[in-house]
């Protein structure tokens, strides 16, 4: 193992996320970092590209932050919920102004950090046969395979953030991270981003990652930070940690469709808040309570010992 | 209309539900979203398709939701659950290499050869209103050997002409959906609040196959866009059973959030 590269998450984000980046949080639905998205915003970054999949509460809330001048995602809604409005006005009304987009499906996406986990100059998929996304996206082009059948294919380019921000139930110090739960795109973004912060529920001794290598996801190689931050994720679960606080996806469609109670938020739980230690103290025990799910442990296997 | 569903002791959802269900006979591996589709899926595993697998895009294969999920990335998906794989395998190897044999998508328009837009109302770089996107719809609608449409029928929503095709369907040319060589057959049937729909197989065009009960041709007609094709048989939607609403009201949706 490496040395250690825990450090707190004002820390991380001072030192690895800058004016001008394409950031990545990503996490399907499951394993979204909030509390990084939030201390974004604290920090004041500016001019960000924003990638996500599913840009989720959590962009709708950094990007009214004012820290996002583009977007890049495949899904661009509250889940279960419908809009994300503070997106939808710099979209459909340039309000407080225009915000630059670029779109692909799902498939799209996952292939655009596949390419840039693999080093590969583009990827095919076979996708966007007579639909209208090309159109609108240049970056998607139609190729004929070199091989006999002559396959028309689609190709995108790979995405390679400048950072990436991905959250996992542990790690031990040096980054060696463990998911279980929905995957999302966690390790393809690590992979293909030029900086990496890996952000736990908790950080564990190597030897409990070792015990269970086929877990790990993410490995130190790639991981420039550590953050410990229990409870990071909320709206947003953690599987076998939390549930995912479906009461405060909806309360956001309320908050963020009006640009006054949508600034009151901000100011109330992200700028008035040092941490995001200080946004757990406020929700209070009550709601954490209420998310806790119960238990249900996997088996165990045996990799067997080979001395 | 819903008063006259009221008589009929049930809602316009549960006979959405109830007819969308038993399209799934016999399927083995589909494509959930959430809402409707996904209590139609979970009515369809307790009566006519005894081996369905729910897979979900998010990465879940052989789903038993213990819960109405709220977003197809809910942890009830997970637990218990026959496999969870990465995004890329499922896209890659489940969807393009052609094991879904049906999936359901849905939008905020459908034109009459069953393609969908869920980009834009308006103009792309300036839309009316700006809508989520392909998320996987669009190689979900290439892939899926079947595509099933879930909708609530309006002018507004079955148009004569796209904003924007996220999705394609069929293309009005049956030469060349012949020779797309898609694993994908594109849509094959429509279920709405008020009938349901097959797709010609000379044409590729929606086709009114049944009404639900209570509901009239006139009413078809002014909830949509262009003048459908009626089938030569055209029937009624046989509603829902005893058993079909007991499901839905005690097990699949028991506080009534997508089914009131």
């Amino acid at each position: 193992m490496g040395a250690s590269k825990v450090t707190t998450m004002q820390d991380a984000v001072r030192e690895l996320v800058r004016d001008g980046d394409t950031v990545a949080i990503e996490g399907f639905t499951h394993l979204i970092c909030f509390a990084a998205g939030h201390e974004i915003v604290r920090q004041r970054r500016r001019g960000l590209t924003l990638a996500r999949m599913t840009p989720d509460v959590i962009y709708d809330q950094m990007v009214a932050g004012g820290v996002a001048d583009k977007l890049i995602f495949s899904w661009l809604g509250n889940p279960g919920v419908g809009s994300l409005h503070a997106i939808r006005r710099r979209i459909e009304d340039h309000d407080p102004g225009p915000l630059e987009i670029e779109e692909y499906s799902h498939f799209g996406m996952v292939s655009r950090y596949v390419a840039g986990a693999s080093n590969l100059p583009f990827f095919p998929i076979r996708s966007y046969y007579e639909s209208d996304i090309p159109s609108v996206n240049p970056n998607i082009v139609p190729m004929t395979s070199p091989y006999e059948d002559g396959a028309q294919v689609y190709v995108v380019p790979p995405l390679q953030p400048d950072v990436a921000i991905v959250h996992a139930q542990r790690a031990d110090e040096s980054g060696d991270a463990q998911i279980w739960g929905l995957l999302g795109c966690q390790k393809e973004a690590a992979f293909a981003a030029k900086r990496v912060i890996v952000v736990v529920e908790e950080v564990v001794p190597e030897a409990t990652i070792r015990q269970d290598p086929n877990r790990t996801v993410i490995p130190s190689a790639v991981v420039d930070a550590v953050v410990e931050e229990p409870l990071g994720c909320h709206p947003s679960f953690v599987q076998g940690y939390y549930d995912r606080d479906n009461a405060f996806y909806l309360d956001w469609d309320r908050i963020a469709r009006d640009p006054e109670t949508l600034e009151a938020w901000l100011d109330e739980w992200i700028y008035g808040l040092a941490s995001h230690r200080e946004y757990v103290e406020k929700w209070g025990a009550a709601r954490w309570d209420g998310l806790r799910p119960e238990e249900a442990w996997s088996g165990e296997v045996n990799y067997g010992r080979y001395a | 209309m819903s008063d006259v569903a009221q008589e009929l002791g049930y809602s316009k959802s549960e006979i959405m539900i109830a007819a969308s269900a038993r399209q799934l006979a016999g399927v083995r591996n589909c494509f959930v979203g959430v809402g409707l589709p996904n209590i139609v899926c979970n009515l369809a595993q307790r009566t006519v398709a005894p081996e369905l697998q729910l897979v979900y895009e998010s990465g879940v294969f052989g789903a038993r939701p213990e819960r109405l999920p709220l977003s197809i990335g809910d942890p009830t998906l997970v637990t218990g659950a026959t496999a969870v794989t990465s995004m890329y395998e499922l896209f890659a190897y489940y969807l393009q290499a052609g094991l879904i044999d049906v999936a359901f998508l849905g939008g905020a328009q459908i034109d009459r050869f069953g393609n969908l837009n869920t980009t834009v109302i308006g103009s792309y770089d300036r839309p009316k209103v700006r809508l989520p996107g392909s998320g996987g719809a669009c190689e979900i609608a290439i892939h899926a050997r079947q595509i099933l449409v879930i909708m609530r029928q309006a002018q507004r929503s079955f148009v004569d002409e796209l904003h924007f095709r996220t999705s394609p369907g069929h293309s009005g040319d049956p030469a060349h959906d012949a020779a797309r060589g898609w694993s994908g057959s594109g849509p094959t049937a429509v279920v709405t609040d008020l009938g349901t729909y097959g797709f010609d197989a000379t044409t590729g065009e929606m086709t009114l196959m049944t009404l639900h009960p209570g509901v009239s041709l006139e009413d078809v007609r002014a909830n949509m866009g262009w003048d459908p094709r009626v089938a030569d048989d055209l029937g009624e939607t046989v509603p829902p059973s005893t058993d079909e609403l007991r499901l839905i009201r005690e097990d699949l949706d028991p506080g009534g959030v997508y089914t009131k």
